[in-house]
């Protein structure tokens, strides 16, 4: 009796789960990774037409449709790169100015302090769909169209970070910074030696979910970069389904390989993952 | 909580007299403070705030990349234009969305809930497992999953009619059908697991204490019982918050249409995003586009009051 209670976790029901439970969850399981299974069975399987009419279920372990994906009739090394190029540039920019600018609206106070943070946070809503607009005009007239800065340079322009990092910094106690302050540590090093430390776990999650985010980004992309050797992967992959209209296993080939480097890095980050979930959800 | 005490690090006191002064002891004070926020600040101004005010601009203009803006003349042209261009595909494009909207929300909170309240009582090893994989596919973009629904769909040897076949059923023309497009496009989304869910319910119902559970037990409450007395209660803000961001997200949709079906099938598959890439990016009518980004932003705002209300009533409770 003692045991049983002391096994039981805070939150959990007792009673086991019934048989119908474990349906329910094996069934969903089963329709939320079915998609991507097909997407790489058929990737792994020589179709140069129309796929057959029985579907394919079973990998034949072939890398056929991959070697014509890559043979050089499209850019698809370039788009990687440009992704990769991107969607690093974007991070590593939110990484060190986000934890920044977090830091100094957790725990300093300066004029404005207030202002300045419920304005960068009432802008977290609004949808990019409004700002597309007039970035496409500028970034035509300085004629960036198909650069890979008018991309990046947009990135970094989200609160979402600031936010993240403050919520983070804000837990964590003051008394380390002040000892620091006191064995004469600059503004800098404070930051730097005892803060970001501090935030790793902040920090992993927010570099995670930038890259992510930016690695699959499509609208923006997709105006911003018109010529097929400048597109992120993202777009190029959409592309394939027009330039390769009846040549299925390049298109599924192509978005299989796509998507493979997210999931890999799921895999490798998945706890950063599952708590970065949480870290981001902004309560109130 | 506990507060501490801000020492100010830099208040050395000392008599310096003038503005130039003033301003010295300020730069002291402060200097860092704005240093740290400053690049942020820039960039934010320089691609989130002007935009922002520069569209709202556009929006009561008509624009054109070679002679810029000129004010429209009733000023909220765009406004009506938004709604009778093309004999009102937009309205049509609203109600796809909100279509889209309703039912994806409704099954992404529903799945959430259950799915959550089903891996509540496993073990962590499994509780993982099922987390990982419902989110699995949040981590692939929403184009390719898209792209992967399409040929799911495909009306000859797609998944789909495969498995209406193996049932004796007629096939289906899933995307290219006017009347069923919109369908099979909520219904991928409806199908795709709320990876987020799954882990906000799941992270607020570990943390309702185990000894509400136990009083009710002991007062005779089962399993059932239990769940909606005192789980989907408790856990009422995360649903809200959850609320909030599907609908935004199914407001917003675009990929998943862009890719499922690239080029419309007439009006049936048009949501509010994609009018707006196609006013702004194909017919480069700027200043419609900008007045439907706005309507969008409205409803989006709206609902945020909305959240923000029922926030405010739940501490007053």
């Amino acid at each position: 009796m003692a045991v049983a209670s002391m096994r039981r976790r805070a939150g959990g029901r007792r009673s086991r789960l019934p048989w119908t439970g474990w349906v329910v969850l094996v069934v969903t399981s089963v329709i939320a990774l079915f998609p991507m299974y097909w997407l790489f069975v058929n990737a792994l399987t020589p179709i140069t037409s129309n796929p057959p009419l029985t579907p394919i279920l079973w990998p034949a372990w072939s890398l056929d449709n991959f070697r014509r994906l890559l043979d050089g009739n499209v850019y698809y090394v370039n788009w990687m790169l440009n992704s990769l190029v991107i969607a690093l540039a974007i991070t590593v920019w939110h990484v060190i100015f986000d934890s920044m600018a977090g830091y100094a609206f957790a725990k300093r106070r300066f004029p404005g302090r207030e202002v300045l943070f419920w304005l960068m946070l009432s802008t977290l809503m609004i949808p990019i769909h409004v700002t597309v607009i007039p970035l496409f005009i500028v970034t035509n007239r300085l004629g960036l169209i198909d650069n890979i800065l008018a991309v990046i340079l947009p990135g970094t322009a989200n609160a979402f970070g600031i936010f993240l990092m403050r919520q983070y910094i804000q837990t964590l106690p003051s008394e380390l910074e002040e000892a620091a302050r006191i064995d004469g540590a600059s503004e800098l090093q404070v930051f730097w030696n005892v803060i970001l430390p501090l935030a790793r776990p902040a920090l992993g999650a927010l570099a995670i979910f930038t890259f992510v985010r930016h690695w699959n980004d499509f609208l923006w992309p997709l105006i911003a970069l018109t010529r097929p050797q400048n597109y992120t992967l993202t777009v190029g992959v959409a592309n394939l389904q027009g330039e390769f209209a009846t040549d299925y296993g390049v298109i599924f080939a192509g978005a299989a390989l796509a998507a493979l480097p997210m999931i890999a890095f799921f895999f490798v980050f998945q706890r950063q993952f599952l708590e970065g979930v949480r870290m981001g959800a902004v309560k109130g | 909580m506990t507060t501490v005490e801000k020492i100010d690090p830099q208040a050395a006191p000392q008599r310096e007299r003038g503005a130039t002064a003033s301003l010295r002891r300020f730069a002291r004070r402060h200097g860092w403070s704005y240093v740290f926020v400053v690049p942020s600040l820039i960039t934010f101004t320089l691609f989130t705030l002007i935009p922002v005010l520069w569209s709202f601009v556009i929006s009561f203009q008509r624009f054109s990349l070679a002679r810029g803006g000129q004010w429209q003349d009733p000023l909220w042209e765009n406004y009506i234009d938004a709604f009778t261009k093309q004999g009102g595909v937009f309205v049509v494009a609203i109600q796809n969305t909100l279509i889209y909207s309703f039912f994806t929300v409704i099954a992404n909170i529903l799945f959430g809930l259950v799915l959550a309240s089903l891996i509540q009582p496993l073990s962590n090893r499994l509780k993982t497992f099922f987390r990982a994989a419902y989110y699995l596919p949040a981590v692939t973009s929403a184009l390719i999953i898209g792209m992967t629904w399409r040929y799911i769909f495909n009306a000859q040897w797609g998944f789909a009619n495969y498995l209406l076949r193996l049932a004796g059923m007629e096939p289906v023309r899933w995307l290219s059908d006017p009347d069923i497009a919109l369908t099979s496009v909520t219904l991928s989304a409806v199908l795709t697991m709320p990876a987020t869910a799954v882990v906000l319910f799941s992270a607020a119902m570990g943390s309702i204490p185990a000894e509400y559970y136990e009083a009710a037990e002991l007062d005779g409450a089962g399993p059932m019982m239990r769940w909606w007395r005192i789980t989907v209660p408790l856990i009422r803000s995360t649903t809200l918050y959850l609320v909030v961001l599907y609908t935004i997200a199914s407001f917003e949709v675009f990929e998943r249409v862009y890719a499922m079906v690239p080029s419309g099938v007439g009006n049936s598959t048009q949501t509010i995003v994609t009018q707006i890439y196609n006013n702004g990016f194909k017919d480069l009518d700027f200043g419609v586009a900008s007045a439907q980004a706005f309507i969008l932003f409205l409803m989006i705002a709206a609902l945020a009051v909305v959240q923000f209300r029922a926030l405010k009533s739940d501490v007053e409770y």
